[in-house]
């Protein structure tokens, strides 16, 4: 054998046996990857949104780094995430699901976070093709509480119907009883798009029930100009104005409002018009404004301070800006997080203590029960309201608090959580599951399973 | 009848917001004839440094003159880089590249400046106040009066002035113009300065309005009505077009959208401009091109 040939023999060998090592080693990596728990994040830190989602991925991020640093995991199994820009576009949303529904490393996705109304519903047939629940906190579609149509759906928490509720049973409060609000004018100034319009059949059917006016008034998106909207909200005058607005259009909404002289602390901001990032650019005459919400603003819960004690100040937070530190976006990610980590603390607790996928998430989700005293144990009273989750209820809570702008800060106004009138709205809820069901050739599950 | 005429008159004070928008385009297309892009972002950009610099406890006017500077560099930069190499090519290539223009300033604005919503208060009121039994509002009084003021100087800088003169010729015949001696890119980078200023301009204005966020580029899409109905190449024009536009947009969200059950102001100035498109394409106010056969 020449020279030559030798060294040619001796290079594979050692050639193969790199890549057998190296094989190895990936295997042992995976492996050991395999027994952490992997959460893709859908993010839009970029776009016309960015501003509403920062604050939100640094409550969700810091609530993980916390399960991992001082709890060590989810009964030892640590998280992993990685983000997925989608600068709140369903195309690039849906493509980002596609790329890492198959999880990573073997590490499966037990649940997906959608982050955006439009992408959720874009999703909602691929989530049961391919058994990954969406977890939408307060966005989705509201029919989606019926588990028993719609199983990977999960409009946890607050629905829109619920708040469109929970804000006409504030008013009733404000007016000294339900009886009282037959005659009242409340006019409901809405984002002309899918979610916008997602509270009228529910503020129909309560108007109807309860006797009081109800107004639609459309603003076109973005809602940078009002002023015509507003002259209607003039010449109607009514009692009460429920803005359902997105981005740009509530500020632009504030300060028209003040602009035709309609009182602002007669203004209910709806979920996603509730926030800091909400109300500071209207500037002074913001201050009154109202806001009802599922994350009430505040630092002082004792979730809170545990995240400053053991993240921020060891400067593990992925919080840019320290002013948004238990901001009503910090706290919705806070939530966000405690939601997801106790529903694969459920399903750990059914399934044994390992990576949780899609459908064993499912079932974590379905059983679900965030009590009084499990929200004490994590230091999150005040901050998320009990949750008990079912097959037949994907949405479980229904009451948010109302908050009141003082020109620096979010104050709670209303007496503890306003519940919404879950009763009256479920019987319509399922009828319109129904009709989705009808539709789409769906065999409703067994909610007794 | 009072409140028709409420809806009218907060309708033309928002057309005039709209019309703050528009001449910055008309600036940069009477001059090179490119439809630039990118004027939205520029808004954003320069509305954003603004408060940034106010953010960190710069004086207002110092803020403000800092801004310039910020909007004059990005002019040379957009004319060195991307017009300078471009030149003598089809007016899509020069508009495709504004495009790029815009998501880089963009891009580049929120990276350095970040992207939190921020408030601007130019302590400028904006309760309303009666006149003739109609509300109208000090802050669009205000933004009136500035565009107003703007209008007129930039006219005596197109008409009076050297350079304006200058610009009007390259506009009317880029190849006579190089002939005579007219710097292209000097006039190039002085018109997208002038730009930049109505942009801080008007991003001071909507930033006053809705926050500083990246929202503010949005503001263009009502902006390319006005210039389709006013004119590509008449700062009177934009005033004129913004007019109509806000007054159209107003009315028909008030009695044609309650007769449709939803908002109509989102097309509704789109079909006014494909109307006038039909009856004189070249807008109220824009010069019909003239080409020798």
């Amino acid at each position: 054998m020449s020279l030559w040939k030798q060294k040619r023999i001796v290079s594979r060998a050692v050639g193969l046996a790199a890549l057998a090592l190296s094989a190895a080693v990936g295997t042992s990596a995976s492996a050991e990857e395999a027994k952490t728990q992997y959460f893709p994040l859908a993010t839009f830190r970029v776009g016309a949104y960015a501003s509403s989602g920062i604050p939100v991925w640094a409550g969700e991020i810091d609530y993980f780094r916390y399960i991992n640093e001082v709890e060590g995991g989810i009964n030892g199994i640590k998280l992993v995430w990685d983000e997925c820009e989608t600068n709140w576009e369903v195309e690039k949303g849906v493509e980002c699901y596609e790329r890492v529904k198959a999880g990573k490393n073997g590490s499966p996705v037990p649940i997906f976070l959608p982050h955006g109304d439009p992408i959720s519903k874009a999703l909602t047939e691929k989530s049961v093709a391919d058994k990954i629940p969406l977890v939408t906190i307060a966005y989705g579609r509201t029919e989606a509480i019926d588990g028993r149509v719609f199983p990977y759906s999960f409009p946890v928490v607050f629905s829109f119907w619920s708040e469109a509720s929970s804000a006409v049973n504030f008013i009733a409060e404000k007016a000294g009883g339900k009886d009282k609000l037959k005659g009242l004018k409340i006019a409901t100034v809405y984002h002309d798009s899918p979610y916008g319009k997602e509270t009228q059949v529910p503020l129909a059917h309560l108007a109807k029930t309860y006797g009081f006016e109800d107004i639609q008034i459309p603003v076109p998106h973005p809602g940078n100009e009002q002023s015509a909207q507003w002259a209607k909200i003039r010449q109607l005058k009514p009692d009460w104005v429920f803005l359902r607005g997105w981005g740009v259009m509530t500020p632009v909404a504030i300060k028209t409002a003040a602009k035709v002289g309609f009182p602002v602390d007669h203004i209910i901001g709806g979920i996603w018009s509730g926030s800091e990032e909400d109300v500071r650019p209207a500037g002074a005459v913001g201050k009154g404004y109202l806001a009802i919400t599922p994350f009430p603003a505040g630092a002082n819960f004792e979730i809170h301070q545990k995240l400053k004690k053991y993240i921020l100040d060891k400067g593990l937070s992925d919080l840019k800006d320290p002013k948004s530190f238990g901001s009503v976006y910090y706290n919705s990610g806070v939530d966000e997080a405690i939601i997801a980590v106790e529903a694969i603390r459920t399903a750990q607790a059914h399934f044994g203590v390992r990576p949780i996928n899609g459908e064993e998430a499912q079932w974590g989700l379905e059983h679900l029960d965030l009590s009084e005293k499990r929200l004490a144990e994590i230091g999150a009273t005040g901050l998320q309201q009990p949750l008990k989750l079912s097959a037949k209820d994907h949405e479980g809570g229904g009451a948010g608090k109302v908050l009141q702008w003082d020109g620096e800060k979010w104050n709670v106004v209303s007496n503890g959580w306003v519940k919404s009138d879950r009763d009256l709205l479920l019987p319509l809820i399922y009828e319109r599951a129904a009709a989705y069901a009808r539709e789409k050739g769906i065999t409703p599950r067994d909610a007794t399973n | 009848m009072s409140f028709f005429i409420e809806t009218l008159v907060g309708g033309l004070l928002a057309g005039v917001m709209y019309s703050l928008v528009a001449i910055g385009f008309v600036l940069v297309f009477k001059a090179s004839g490119v439809f630039n892009f990118a004027q939205g972002s520029m808004v954003l950009c320069a509305a954003l440094t603004f408060v940034t610099l106010r953010d960190k406890g710069i004086d207002f006017w110092l803020a403000a003159l800092i801004t310039l500077a910020v909007m004059v560099l990005i002019a040379i930069a957009v004319e060195r880089v991307v017009l300078r190499p471009l030149v003598n090519r089809p007016q899509i290539t020069l508009f495709m590249a504004t495009l790029g223009v815009s998501f880089v300033i963009e891009g580049l604005a929120q990276i350095v400046m970040g992207a939190s919503v921020h408030e601007l208060d130019l302590g400028i009121v904006d309760t309303p106040i009666e006149i003739g039994g109609v509300q109208v509002s000090q802050f669009d009084l205000i933004a009136a009066g500035t565009a107003g003021i703007l209008v007129v100087a930039l006219s005596i800088f197109f008409n009076k002035t050297r350079v304006g003169i200058a610009l009007r010729a390259i506009a009317d015949d880029p190849q006579a113009a190089l002939s005579i001696g007219i710097r292209l890119q000097t006039l190039w980078q002085i018109v997208w300065g002038v730009a930049g200023f109505v942009s801080l301009v008007a991003g001071l204005l909507w930033g006053a309005r809705q926050g500083v966020q990246f929202a503010l580029t949005l503001v263009v899409l009502k902006a390319l009505p006005v210039l389709i109905i006013g004119g590509f190449t008449s700062i009177t024009g934009a005033i004129v077009g913004g007019l109509i536009v806000g007054a159209g947009d107003s009315l028909a969200e008030i009695y044609l959208g309650s007769l449709l059950g939803g908002s109509v102001s989102t097309w509704f100035s789109y079909v006014l401009a494909v109307a006038f498109l039909l009856i004189r394409p070249a807008g109220l106010f824009g010069e019909a091109p003239i080409e020798r056969i």
